[in-house]
């Protein structure tokens, strides 16, 4: 249904329809800016993605068990606050510590680009930057589960 | 501009035979793992899944259905509170529909259960239609025989809302609530009929509007026609709540366990069990067959041509293609 074009890249015990991606497009800490994060929904839904968001204010915790529940391959976070690093690096320590990191974690809104280092450091798997368009956002997303594999 | 990426290295794949223990332990990962599965149709799962729905059948089942916007979500939130009490572990599958043109969906449920499911430590679970009309995924049926298995109940299913004949929920559900918002007032019967027959609570959600009450009369009012079709001895009461305040809701509650207890007293329950073990298993076999064909079958190409062309019709080139003829059929 989706996603044919990733379909042989993907690993797994045997060649099958490759699954829909599911991406839980999540807000962390207390940062109300939840257009980017709407925005973000539309375009993965529209690229075939089913998505699941978050709401607003969640806490580390809170995302890492929604997207253990839903399942998700990603967890697409938009952050605008200026908290990046402290919160990523919680949301990180609690996937590892619930061995749920083979969920990809993709950053996205205000990030300023002396803190990359610092995000991939602590596990975060890609920084999407805010002028990115539609479709790098959505090939980026797609690259990183193909990359992954079949769980 | 530029993304910055790490390199990622392939994630192993645990077999799902080796998830089933997990699942029955109740591992939330393990059952989150086997619902993808399930709806990703991976044939390494179909065995684990069998094994599975062999576990089940002890969850009260209950389906939430309305139109759109009725406020079921919302509902599920306060239920959620209401019955997770003692040992309850309360789960919910929530159905959206995947677009049509991109296979895509914005699951937006979740977001109105997060904060009680969060508190009563609930497993709640999106899913997008995928195509499957009547108002369910195909593999919600097996979502479901995941969460009992794991000792989940009651399940709620939130289904996606729905118009006039979605009315697959009947038969996934041992309890169907239909939730009808205020001011559908006289249209109701038009609108809903086939909905509305398949409830066996009627619940009128928003009580804090003023036309509550009237939309409560006017189903009162259908009901009270009667229907030719008496499936049960249970008379579907018709209840108001509103979700954000909590009125109306451990009535709800309390509807629901009657009919639970009635579903056992009168023996319905076996009726009921009986006829969604049989919907599932025609639908499975429907969904085989169109697998079968559906693969780009050379004969399927070749009948396909025929058809078109008129040198063939479509009973004939069914039945050729399924293997039948029609001496067997007469
Ligand atoms: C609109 C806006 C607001 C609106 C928010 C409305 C809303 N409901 O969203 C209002 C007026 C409420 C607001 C309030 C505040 N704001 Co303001 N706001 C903005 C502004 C001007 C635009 C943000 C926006 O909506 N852009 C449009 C959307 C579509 O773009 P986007 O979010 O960037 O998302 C795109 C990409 O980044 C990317 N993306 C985003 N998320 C993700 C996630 C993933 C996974 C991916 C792949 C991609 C991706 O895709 C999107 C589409 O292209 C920014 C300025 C800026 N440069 O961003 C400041 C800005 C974010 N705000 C700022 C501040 C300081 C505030 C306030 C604290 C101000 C105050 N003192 O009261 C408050 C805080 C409110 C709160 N509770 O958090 C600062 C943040 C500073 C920082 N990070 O260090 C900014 C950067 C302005 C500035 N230059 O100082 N704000
Ligand atoms: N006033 C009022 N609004 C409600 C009530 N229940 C739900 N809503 C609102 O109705 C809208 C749709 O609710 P939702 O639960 O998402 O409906 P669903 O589409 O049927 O799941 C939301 O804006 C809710 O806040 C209620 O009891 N009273
Ligand atoms: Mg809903």
């Amino acid at each position: 249904m989706t996603l044919g074009r990733d379909e042989d890249k993907m690993a797994g015990p045997e060649p099958q329809p490759t699954p829909s991606i599911r991406v839980l497009v999540a807000k962390l800490g207390l940062d109300g800016h939840d257009r980017g994060a709407k925005v973000v929904a539309r375009i993965l839904r529209d690229a075939g993605m089913e998505v699941i968001y978050s709401g607003l204010y969640k806490t580390p915790a809170q995302v890492v068990d929604a997207a253990i529940q839903e399942d998700v391959d990603v967890i697409g976070v938009s952050l605008l606050s200026g908290s990046h690093v402290p919160l990523f690096g919680a949301l990180c320590k609690s996937l590892r510590d619930q061995q749920a990191d083979h969920v990809l974690v993709v950053a996205g809104g205000v990030i300023p680009e002396h803190d990359y280092d610092a995000l991939i450091e602590s596990g975060v798997d890609a920084i999407i930057p805010q002028e990115a368009g539609s479709e790098l956002i959505i090939t980026a997303i797609r690259d990183l589960v193909a990359a992954r594999g079949r769980i | 501009m530029f993304v910055r990426k790490k390199s990622i290295n392939p994630a192993s794949y645990r077999a799902s035979s080796d998830l089933v223990p997990l699942v029955l332990a109740g591992s939330r990962a393990a059952i989150a793992r086997m619902i993808s599965r399930a709806e990703g149709e991976y044939d390494e799962a179909a065995g684990a899944l069998a094994q599975l729905y062999r576990h089940a059948g002890r969850a009260h089942v209950v389906g939430i259905t309305g139109v759109p916007g009725g406020g079921k979500s919302t509902l599920i939130s306060a239920l959620i509170r209401a019955c997770s009490t003692g040992d309850n572990k309360v789960a919910i599958v929530a159905v959206d529909p995947s677009s049509p043109y991109s296979g895509g969906a914005i699951l937006g449920d979740r977001i109105r259960m997060s904060d009680s499911a969060e508190a009563s430590q609930a497993f709640v679970r999106s899913m997008a239609t995928r195509g499957h009309l009547g108002g369910l995924a195909r593999a919600t049926f097996q979502a479901v025989d995941i969460l009992d298995a794991a000792g989940y109940s009651p399940i709620f299913i939130e289904t996606v809302g729905v118009g006039q004949d979605e009315v697959e929920i009947m038969t996934a559900a041992h309890t169907v609530v239909v939730l009808s918002p205020p001011g559908l007032g006289d249209d109701i019967q038009a609108i809903k009929a086939g909905v509305m027959e398949i409830a066996d609570i009627h619940a009128v959600s928003k009580s804090d509007r003023p036309e509550a009450a009237a939309t409560a009369t006017a189903i009162r009012g259908m009901l009270a026609l009667g229907s030719e079709t008496q499936r049960s001895s249970w008379a579907p009461p018709v209840l108001t709540l509103s979700a954000p305040s909590g009125a109306g809701i451990d009535a709800l509650k309390q509807a629901i366990d009657s009919h639970l207890l009635h579903l056992m007293e009168s023996g319905e329950m076996v009726t009921r069990r009986r006829a969604i073990a049989r919907t599932r298993i025609l639908a499975t076999i429907n969904h085989l067959i169109r697998r079968r064909f559906d693969d780009g079958a050379e004969t399927m190409a070749t009948q396909l041509a025929a058809v078109t062309e008129r040198t063939s019709d479509p009973s004939t080139a069914a039945e050729w293609l399924l293997g039948l003829n029609r001496a067997d059929l007469a």
